[in-house]
């Protein structure tokens, strides 16, 4: 177990580092940011100021070699919108984040597990194809325009929930409505084809023959052997969504590290561009070391 | 087909019997015509395609022409003629013919990406998968770094580096999806590999070459065919959303998805600016799902008696 952790871990580490080089060099492709955070009158003196306070003068090789020393030092720079330390930037909208994953995950297996295993137990049947029918849409209906017609609808003509922004519980709804529903169309079908199968194997006969009630078959004897792949599919889906759900954030206005991320694209924020990548890299690394606990966990079969 | 045992009766053997006869495009032709929900996803994506190839040329004035009298026009009154069925924009250009011009960009981006994916992501999934050498390790790694690397940070650095011209989105979206096609068909070239048609084909001395490309290929294409279809309208919607965080096709050029952001200003008052383009969105992924399903069941010989069954059914 704790070599498989560490060898994981350091597999990981350096993938990390590679990418970190690479956004590094290439984001710095992007152009120079002093254009975009003086006024247009500045004079030369003001921008070779700025250039040589945020170390833009150095050779890019020497930067990257600052870079590394602080980072060693666990400071991994400032932000050139806020003037705030990166990291601590980062952290405040990977809350944000992180909160909204986990309430619309657990919306999201809830709903696919009690639905996808009832479909699963009547193929063909009302709930089937309401199963199918949701992962049609989930499959082909962009989120920008699920969450414009969502706004028009709720909030404009009803006028029940509020367009953007946080704050009240209401806020929530609508995000986390319009972020459910591609997953949840996914995990359902994996769900349903993963319990057509465990519900054909011969200890679910058995059961059938001693006369158990259907709800105990579904929900205890084949759902426990369906749930493998379940998992595999949620964990990636999970790992989506804490790398930010750009596009919900943006029109939503939700602080998250997604809106954070393309904030800090668009306006060559590098220090937080970096931070942000860090960050949810090791949020994702260590939700698939959860991910493979679970594994275990459900098939006392697999050993690390 | 013939040794496999697919629980079919005597009948429907006949039928495939007779099919494998005649021609192949006309026995897919019957498939499909056996799959109603796919035959009209089918009809509806040739009529996309028709739009994509004649609209800019038949409606590439209409569609520019702006009239500020028909600003945010109302959908469903056709006084100003039939563009205007669906409504008027914002400079009073008609939503119908926007549609369809915007329908050639949308789905080139797409086509593009989609075809210069499947070719290179194969191709390097077929050595990866075949060769026993230092390749074999490299490019599976390859794959991990693309997969890893934010794909909006790369648009945006393509964008300003390079100018953002149709070319270089295809461009960006095509390596973002170079990994899908060559995980698959490695994958499947590593289980191909070891069958025994491989072996015989090896032991008569044919070169890798020809192993990969004659002996291999065809069993792995199938598959990789189902996850373009599929892959199509990811891409369609990954094109969409870059328009319209406003890092894609950048305006005079339009795409369904920058109509939608366009339109994103005036939800209060005039919904339909955004809902249709939308809506043509929805219903191309939709065709390219359905299809696909279909595709997956056509394309695999121990499946496709299911199609060829019905249609004698029905008969």
């Amino acid at each position: 177990m704790g070599r498989f952790i560490a060898r994981r871990t350091v597999a990981s580490a350096i993938s990390l580092a590679f990418l970190v080089m690479a956004v590094f060099f290439l984001s710095r492709l992007t152009g120079d940011p002093t254009d975009l955070y003086l006024p247009l009158d500045a004079s030369q003196e003001v921008r070779d100021n700025f250039r040589e306070l945020n170390g833009l003068n150095d050779p890019i090789l020497l930067q990257f070699a600052y870079y590394l020393g602080d980072m060693a030092r666990l400071d991994f720079g400032t932000s050139l919108r806020s003037a705030e330390p990166a990291l601590a930037v980062v952290l405040q909208a990977f809350q944000w984040t992180l909160v909204l994953a986990l309430v619309t995950m657990a919306f999201v297996t809830v709903a696919a597990v009690i639905l996808g295993s009832l479909a699963a137990f009547n193929v063909g049947g009302v709930l089937d194809r309401v199963a199918t029918f949701f992962s049609l849409i989930g499959a082909s209906a962009p989120d920008f325009w699920l969450a414009i017609v969502a706004i028009v609808i709720f909030s404009v003509n009803f006028g029940w929930l509020p367009t953007s922004g946080t704050g009240s519980i209401w806020h929530w709804i609508l995000p986390v409505s319009v972020l459910f529903i591609r997953p949840f169309g996914l995990i359902l079908q994996v769900v349903r084809g993963s319990m057509i199968n465990a519900l054909g194997s011969a200890y679910v006969k058995t059961a059938r023959a001693k006369g158990v009630a259907p709800q105990p078959i579904i929900f205890t004897h084949a759902l426990r052997n369906a749930m493998l792949p379940v998992v595999t599919v949620m964990g990636d889906q999970a790992a989506g969504m804490l790398n930010g759900a750009v596009i919900v954030e943006t029109i939503f206005g939700f602080p998250g590290v997604g809106k954070l991320m393309i904030d800090s694209i668009l306006q060559r924020d590098f220090a937080v561009i970096l931070a942000a990548i860090m960050v949810t890299a090791v949020a994702i690394f260590i939700m698939n070391l959860l991910i493979d606990l679970a594994y275990a966990l459900l098939d006392p079969r697999i050993r690390y | 087909m013939t040794n496999q045992s697919t629980p079919n009766t005597a009948a429907t053997r006949n039928v495939s019997a007779s099919a494998e006869d005649a021609p192949m495009l006309l026995r897919y032709g019957r498939m499909l015509v056996a799959d109603k929900t796919a035959l009209v996803a089918a009809i509806f994506l040739m009529v996309m395609v028709l739009c994509a190839i004649l609209g800019p040329m038949l409606l590439g004035d209409l569609a520019t022409r702006q009239n500020l009298r028909g600003r945010n026009a109302p959908p469903f009154d056709i006084s100003r003629g039939w563009a205007f069925v669906l409504g008027g924009d914002q400079l009073g250009r008609p939503l119908l013919a926007r549609i369809i011009v915007a329908s050639r960009n949308t789905l080139m981006v797409a086509a593009g990406a989609v075809a210069a994916s499947l070719v290179i992501g194969t191709g390097l999934g077929l050595i990866a998968g075949y060769s026993r050498g230092r390749m074999s390790q490299i490019i599976p790694r390859l794959a991990d770094v693309i997969m890893s690397f934010p794909s909006l940070l790369l648009a945006v650095i393509v964008l300003f580096m390079l100018e953002p011209a149709v070319g270089n989105i295809i461009l960006v979206l095509a390596i973002t999806r170079i990994p899908v096609y060559l995980r698959t068909a490695r994958a499947e070239v590593l289980e191909i590999r070891e069958r025994m048609f491989v072996q015989a084909a090896l032991v008569m001395g044919a070169s890798s070459r020809r192993i990969v490309l004659r002996h291999i290929l065809p069993v792995v294409l199938p598959t990789l065919l189902t996850i373009a279809t599929l892959d199509f309208a990811f891409v369609m919607l990954a094109e969409s959303s870059l328009s319209f965080l406003g890092i894609g096709i950048q305006p005079p050029e339009i795409t369904w998805g920058l109509m939608v952001s366009q339109g994103r200003p005036y939800l209060t008052n005039a919904w339909w600016l955004s809902f249709w383009p939308g809506l043509a969105i929805i219903l191309t992924a939709l065709s390219l799902n359905l299809l696909s399903n279909w595709l997956r069941v056509a394309l695999d010989p121990q499946q496709n008696w299911r199609l060829e069954a019905r249609r004698s059914n029905d008969a």
